[in-house]
């Protein structure tokens, strides 16, 4: 069997049906062999792109994305995606094409040492040195990437041994020496865990990225039940935890809600669960200071990294939260509970409607009127801090944003991976003007494949978190570098893929708006515009 | 700040070394001295890397080599363990010195593995402080070049 056919066939065997990709010079062998393959690839418009939505296909379908390029810059264009699905744990294969086994290392046209490159952003990589090695590869790249924590895997397959002939035979099993993740937690620590929970009067659950990537949210939700324990969460954990459960407590964090952050502050236990707690989840030296801490991770690197647990329990949440849930008794939260609503009771400030359309007025409106259904792309800048703060989520792998490395131009391409994932569901982007700028060549894969998404631009005139962090440093008047003296007709941009929009400068409009664009073909395109002042909190 | 010695299990794979390296560069810690060689399995290498810092630093940083898929194993040399460095020092000497040279190599049980009218190369073995003690004797008279191999060590028993 041809390699290129072999690395098709691979992909089927790892159950793969949709590959984003952009075809090159040295990978012109696969494509011939993807031409009649039954995995169907969709080009995208640029190879960050390509990696984004790979990223939202993996979220939204909870299996591994696949994104594909030619060597060179094609390659180095998908750093950025594979950095960001490093940094959110999202399991993720990327392969790349290679100048010929004779040629690297002699610096032809499109080399680019791209392992190397990508040596601390993946979780592995391989470059193929010999076209039998093909099979094995693809076996421990796809288990790799979705076992243990999840991560991007990169292979970089140079063009000579894609045309090379090899005996084909798929390996049933992985066997690597250096990569065995412990999966089932240590009983010992578990009854540790147990007996503090049962001594503890202000407990309080912290739930991150972790519970979706590892498929945990049922057995979290369980144990909210059964223990009755307040709940709080991380930005990755946001769909981690339904926001309409009784014990749902909110965002804590930089961009957090000061109840949920006081409740971490006076908390004498916190359960961590698969978050790395890093600096953008807490805030200042209140956190966490009287609790003890029990934090429970696939990752054994994340326990003591940011904070000193006194329970660690390493390994896959699911089952832990089994085994806690077979014996965790409820605690008597009541109280501590009642002091928590009372706290968030009395944040409740919502901000003033008059003027220009308010994002967050728009948002808490949207999570109204959304499908409860519905998958959020959130993109990054106030806007991602917008909807994590007035979207409300109730179930898990619906929202999806750059977490950790904090990628503009995120939410356009992972929407587009989303709706690929699953077509059947309502989503929207969120995005403000310069995310949209940073993907909006995204529309033309948007439109191409029909894919009906609805794209909410929060237009602001610049770039607003950058802005309001100047004026919260150095004071008012002191902006510099986020205005961009001009900007398109955004939904004359839309409308030149073919895609409807309808701009909204007023709350009252966004309903109609959003029916609207419910109703029509594709995508579409709502453009709030957006008080450049409109403070993120 | 205390000096540890790590001994790592890896796969002998072309880019191995350059994604320890790298990991160690990206979260911030440094490399005192690097060896490393194949074992009695082809496919396998032992490093040996020494590094300087506190305890935190080192469940860091072994937590890390740990989740590198090429990483096979990581220890802790522990004073339980041998550990030795190799040095070769081309020293200047006369006919005066030659013998209080001679004198210390031998009491240092180290080797002259060359020598000509002017120079003369030593093999000294020895834990890092012995090496580094040796070199202090002979400088006055004159080292001409100097390598030393970095710690290698394995656990007793």
């Amino acid at each position: 069997m041809k390699v290129s056919d072999a690395i098709c066939q691979c992909l089927i065997e790892e159950n793969v049906e949709v590959v984003f990709g952009y075809p090159g010079a040295t990978v012109i062998p696969l494509y011939e062999s993807l031409r009649t393959s039954e995995v169907k690839h969709i080009l995208v418009r640029h190879e960050q792109a390509a990696g984004h939505s790979a990223s939202g296909y993996a979220r939204a379908k909870g299996s591994v994305g696949v994104c594909l390029s030619t060597s060179g810059p094609g390659a180095t264009n998908l750093i950025t995606a594979i950095a960001t699905a490093y940094m959110d744990s999202i399991p993720m294969v990327a392969i790349t094409g290679q100048v010929k086994t004779n040629q690297i290392g002699k610096d032809v046209f499109q080399e680019a040492d791209i392992k190397g490159a990508t040596a601390s952003f993946t979780k592995h990589n391989y470059l193929v040195k010999e076209a039998k090695d093909i099979p094995r590869i693809f076996k421990e790249a796809f288990y790799i990437a979705r076992t243990g924590r999840p991560g991007p895997v990169l292979i970089d397959i140079p063009m000579n041994i894609q045309m090379e002939d090899i005996e084909f035979s798929y390996p049933d099993e992985v066997n690597i020496r250096g990569y065995k993740p412990t999966v089932n937690g240590h009983k010992g620590q578990i009854k540790k865990v147990l007996e503090m929970i049962r001594k503890s009067q202000r407990p309080l659950i912290c739930v991150g990225g972790g519970v979706i990537t590892g498929d945990a949210k049922e057995e979290v939700e369980e144990f909210i039940e059964k223990s009755r324990i307040p709940v709080v969460h991380t930005l990755m954990g946001k769909d981690g935890v339904s926001c309409e459960s009784d014990y749902y407590v909110g965002l804590i964090g930089t961009h957090g809600f000061s109840y949920s952050n006081k409740s971490v502050s006076k908390a004498d236990m916190l359960i961590l669960l698969g978050t790395r707690i890093a600096d953008r989840a807490t805030v200042g030296p209140n956190f966490a200071k009287d609790a003890e801490i029990i934090h429970i991770d696939i990752d054994p690197a994340e326990i003591g990294k940011n904070l000193g647990p006194s329970i660690p329990v390493v390994g896959a949440l699911k089952n832990i939260l089994k085994d806690l849930n077979k014996e965790v008794k409820s605690t008597h939260s009541e109280e501590w509970m009642e002091e928590i609503r009372q706290w968030k009771h009395d944040a409740k400030v919502f901000a003033t409607d008059e003027g220009h359309a308010n994002p967050k007025s728009i948002l808490r409106k949207l999570s109204e009127i959304a499908d409860r259904d519905a998958i959020l792309a959130a993109d990054v800048g106030q806007n991602q801090i917008w909807s994590a703060r007035n979207y409300g989520i109730v179930n898990g792998r619906r929202f999806l944003t750059s977490g950790g490395l904090g990628t503009m131009g995120y939410s356009i391409p992972a929407a587009f991976g989303a709706k690929t994932a699953a077509p059947e569901r309502q989503v929207i982007a969120v995005m403000g003007d310069g995310s949209f700028q940073m993907s909006m060549f995204e529309l033309g894969t948007i439109a191409a494949n029909k894919a009906k998404i609805t794209l909410v631009l929060f237009n602001n005139s610049g770039l607003g978190l950058v802005r309001e962090i100047q004026k919260n440093t150095f004071g008012e008047g002191h902006s510099s570098g986020v205005e961009f003296g001009l900007s398109p007709d955004f939904l004359k941009i839309a409308e030149a893929y073919g895609i409807k929009g309808r701009r909204v400068q007023f709350n009252e409009e966004f309903e109609a708006a959003f029916r609207e664009a419910q109703d029509a073909e594709g995508a579409f395109l709502i453009e709030c515009v957006t008080d450049p002042k409109e403070s993120t909190f | 700040m205390n000096r540890y010695v790590l001994s790592l299990l890896v796969e002998n794979q072309a880019g191995v070394l350059s994604k320890i390296a790298g990991l160690f560069t990206r979260r911030g810690y440094n490399i005192d001295s690097l060896t490393v060689g194949i074992t009695d399995n082809p496919d396998i290498s032992r490093m040996t890397i020494m590094i300087t810092g506190d305890e935190q630093m080192l469940e860091q940083i072994s937590k890390q080599l740990n989740k590198l898929i090429d990483v096979i194993k990581v220890t802790e040399l522990s004073s339980k363990s041998v550990c030795r460095e190799l040095a070769l020092i081309k020293l200047s000497y006369s006919i005066k010195n030659q013998s209080l040279i001679k004198e210390a190599v031998n009491i240092f049980r180290g080797n002259i593995v060359d020598i000509d009218s002017k120079s003369m190369m030593i093999e000294v073995t020895g834990t890092e402080d012995k090496i580094t003690a040796f070199i202090d004797l002979v400088k006055p008279y004159g080292i001409k070049e100097i390598v030393r191999s970095g710690v290698t060590g394995l656990e007793r028993g």
